[in-house]
C-alpha cells in the first residue's frame, strides 16, 4: 500500500494524474500536461509537491566531525543557511544516495535525502553515529513544495517580505513564514530554473499549496507533476538517483566530482574512489537520429559495445531527444559521435557538454 | 472525451475507418489522453504486410513507449507522413492524425462499434 503525502487530496481535486513512486501515490502530471509545465517552470513558474522527500537532522557538538566522515563533501566553513550538495558513498565507492546538507546554525543540520532512500540512508546514518550528535528523521512531518522559473520570485515576493529571501543559491532562511505558516525558504531546485524550495509543517501544505496557486495565476503558474520534474533535471543535465547513480555506481564515474573532496582526511569511500581508475564516465548525449533514446540502452561506437544510457527523454524546452549514459573514457569527449539500440534498430547521438540547458549560460548569451 | 459513430474500434485502442476498401487507421481520442504529449511517432514503410493485433509501430510520449496494433490484416497503402514532424497532432485532433491507409485488408480481429468501446474505455478507467 502507497504512502500519500499531505497534499494527496488537493492534487486529486485538481485533476493530478496519481502513480506510484517511491512509495508513494504522486501526481505524474495534472491537466496541462507535461510539456505544458516543463515549460511553464521555463518560462514562468511551476509548483511541485515533493513532500515524499525525507529530511533528517543532525545536531549534537560532534555533528560536524562525523558529516565529514560520512559524506564526500566538505562541509567546514560554512555559514548559517548555507546549503550543500553531496554524495554519501559505502566502503567500496558506491553511492548510498546523494543529498543536501543545511547548516541550520552550529552543530545543528537539516539533511534532504530521496524518498526512495529514506529508510535506507537513516538505517546508514544511525549505524554510523558516534560521539555527541544525534540522526532523527522528521520526514512525516515535514512537507515540502518547490516553486520553480524565472517568475517564482516575483510570485513569493506577495507573501514575502524582501528580506525574507536567501540571496545565495543554495543557501536557505530557516526562520520565515508565509500567512502565519512557519517555513524555511531554500534558494534551489531540480529543475534547472531559479527557483526556491519551501519546507513546512505538513498539515500547512494544502493551504500553502493553494495560497501559491492563486498567488501565482496571473503569472502562468502552473502545477507540476513528476513526469516534468524528470524532463525538468534530465534536461539541465541533473544526476537522479537509482538511474546515474547506484550502490555500483561511483560519484566519479557520475561525474560528481565537485561534491567529492578527494584531498579532505578519511571519510567512506575514500580508499576505493582513490584506488579505482575510472573505467566508465557519465556523458551528456544529444539524439542526432530518429527516435527517442531512453535508460538501459546499450551504446555504441561503431559496432563496439561502449557503455548504456541512464536516463533518456525527448526534452521539451530544447526541442530535441538527449540521453545521459555511463561511457568508457575514450569515447566520452565533446563531438563523440555514437549510437545506441533503441529495440534492434541503431540511433544516432553526439556526446554533448552537460548541462543541456543552462540558464546562465542563456543569461550570459544576451 | 469523443467517440465518433461512424468508426470501429479495437481494446488496444486504434480506431479504423473502412471507406472504398481502403481501412485507415489510428489512435483514439482515450489513447492519446492516457499516454498524454506525444513526442515519436514510427511508422511502417509502404509495402509492408500487416497482421491484425501485431504492432504496426510505436508511439513515444515524454514518458513511455507503447506499440500501435493493426487492427486489420492487410497492405500499407499510404503512411502519414507528417505524423513523422508533428505527433503533436494526435493529441490535438486523434481522428484526423491518421497513422496508415491499408489496402486488400482482412478483419481477422473483432472491432467494437462506438457505444462498445466506450463503455469497455469506462471499463478500464475504473482499474
Amino acid at each position: 500500500m502507497e504512502k500519500t503525502t499531505p497534499l494527496y487530496e488537493t492534487h486529486r481535486q485538481s485533476g493530478g494524474r496519481m502513480v506510484p513512486f517511491a512509495g508513494y501515490l504522486m501526481p505524474v502530471q495534472y491537466e496541462a500536461g507535461v510539456i505544458a509545465e516543463h515549460m511553464a517552470v521555463r518560462k514562468a513558474c511551476g509548483l511541485f509537491d515533493v513532500s515524499h522527500m525525507g529530511e533528517i537532522t543532525y545536531t549534537g557538538p560532534d555533528a560536524l566531525s562525523l558529516l565529514n566522515r560520512l559524506l564526500t563533501n566538505d562541509f567546514t566553513n560554512m555559514t548559517d543557511g548555507q546549503a550543500r550538495y553531496s554524495v554519501m558513498c559505502q566502503e567500496d565507492g558506491g553511492c548510498v544516495d546523494d543529498l543536501i546538507i543545511y547548516k541550520v546554525k552550529e552543530d545543528h543540520y537539516f539533511i534532504v535525502v530521496n524518498a526512495a532512500n529514506k529508510e535506507k540512508d537513516f538505517a546508514w546514518m544511525k549505524g554510523h553515529e558516534e560521539g555527541n550528535a544525534v540522526f532523527t528523521d522528521i520526514s512525516d512531518s515535514v512537507a515540502q513544495i518547490a516553486v520553480q522559473g524565472p517568475k517564482a520570485k516575483e510570485i513569493l515576493e506577495r507573501l514575502l517580505p524582501q528580506e525574507a529571501f536567501p540571496v545565495r543559491y543554495y543557501s536557505a532562511n530557516f526562520d520565515t513564514s508565509v500567512h502565519g505558516m512557519s517555513c524555511v525558504i531554500s534558494r534551489s531546485g531540480y529543475t534547472g530554473s531559479d527557483g526556491y524550495e519551501l519546507y513546512l509543517a505538513a498539515e500547512d501544505a494544502p493551504a500553502m499549496w493553494q495560497l501559491l496557486l492563486e498567488t501565482g495565476k496571473e503569472d502562468g503558474l502552473l502545477p507540476c507533476g513528476l513526469g516534468a520534474r524528470d524532463t525538468l533535471r534530465l534536461e539541465a543535465g541533473m544526476p537522479l538517483y537509482g538511474h546515474e547513480m547506484n550502490e555500483s555506481i561511483s560519484p566519479l564515474e557520475a561525474g560528481l566530482n565537485f561534491a567529492v573532496k578527494l584531498l579532505k582526511d578519511d571519510f567512506i569511500g575514500k580508499d576505493a574512489l582513490t584506488a579505482k581508475p575510472l573505467t566508465r564516465i557519465r556523458v551528456g548525449l544529444k539524439v542526432t537520429g530518429r527516435g527517442i533514446v531512453r535508460e538501459h540502452m546499450t551504446v555504441y561506437q561503431g559496432d563496439t559495445p561502449a557503455g548504456e544510457t541512464t536516463s533518456g527523454t525527448h526534452a521539451p524546452y530544447l526541442g530535441y531527444p538527449i540521453a545521459m549514459a555511463l561511457v568508457t573514457p575514450d569515447v566520452s569527449a565533446v563531438g563523440t559521435k555514437l549510437t545506441a539500440d533503441v529495440r534492434g534498430r541503431r540511433v544516432e547521438m553526439e556526446v554533448v557538454p552537460l548541462p543541456f540547458y543552462s540558464e546562465t549560460r542563456k543569461k550570459s548569451r544576451k | 472525451m469523443n467517440f465518433p459513430k461512424e468508426l470501429r474500434y479495437s481494446k488496444s485502442h486504434e480506431w479504423v475507418r473502412i471507406e472504398d476498401g481502403i481501412a485507415t487507421i489510428g489512435l483514439t481520442d482515450y489513447a492519446q489522453h492516457e499516454l498524454g504529449d506525444l513526442v515519436f511517432v514510427n511508422l511502417p514503410e509502404e509495402g509492408d504486410e500487416l497482421t491484425a493485433g501485431e504492432a504496426l509501430g510505436d508511439v513515444e510520449s515524454v514518458k513511455a513507449v507503447s506499440d500501435v496494433y493493426s487492427p486489420v490484416s492487410g497492405t500499407v497503402l499510404q503512411i502519414n507522413e507528417e505524423l513523422l514532424d508533428h505527433p503533436e497532432l494526435i493529441n490535438e485532433a486523434p481522428y484526423d492524425a491518421w497513422f496508415v491507409k491499408v489496402g486488400s485488408f482482412t478483419e481477422d480481429e473483432e472491432l467494437l462499434d462506438a457505444a462498445d468501446y466506450e463503455a469497455f474505455c469506462e471499463e478500464e478507467g475504473k482499474n
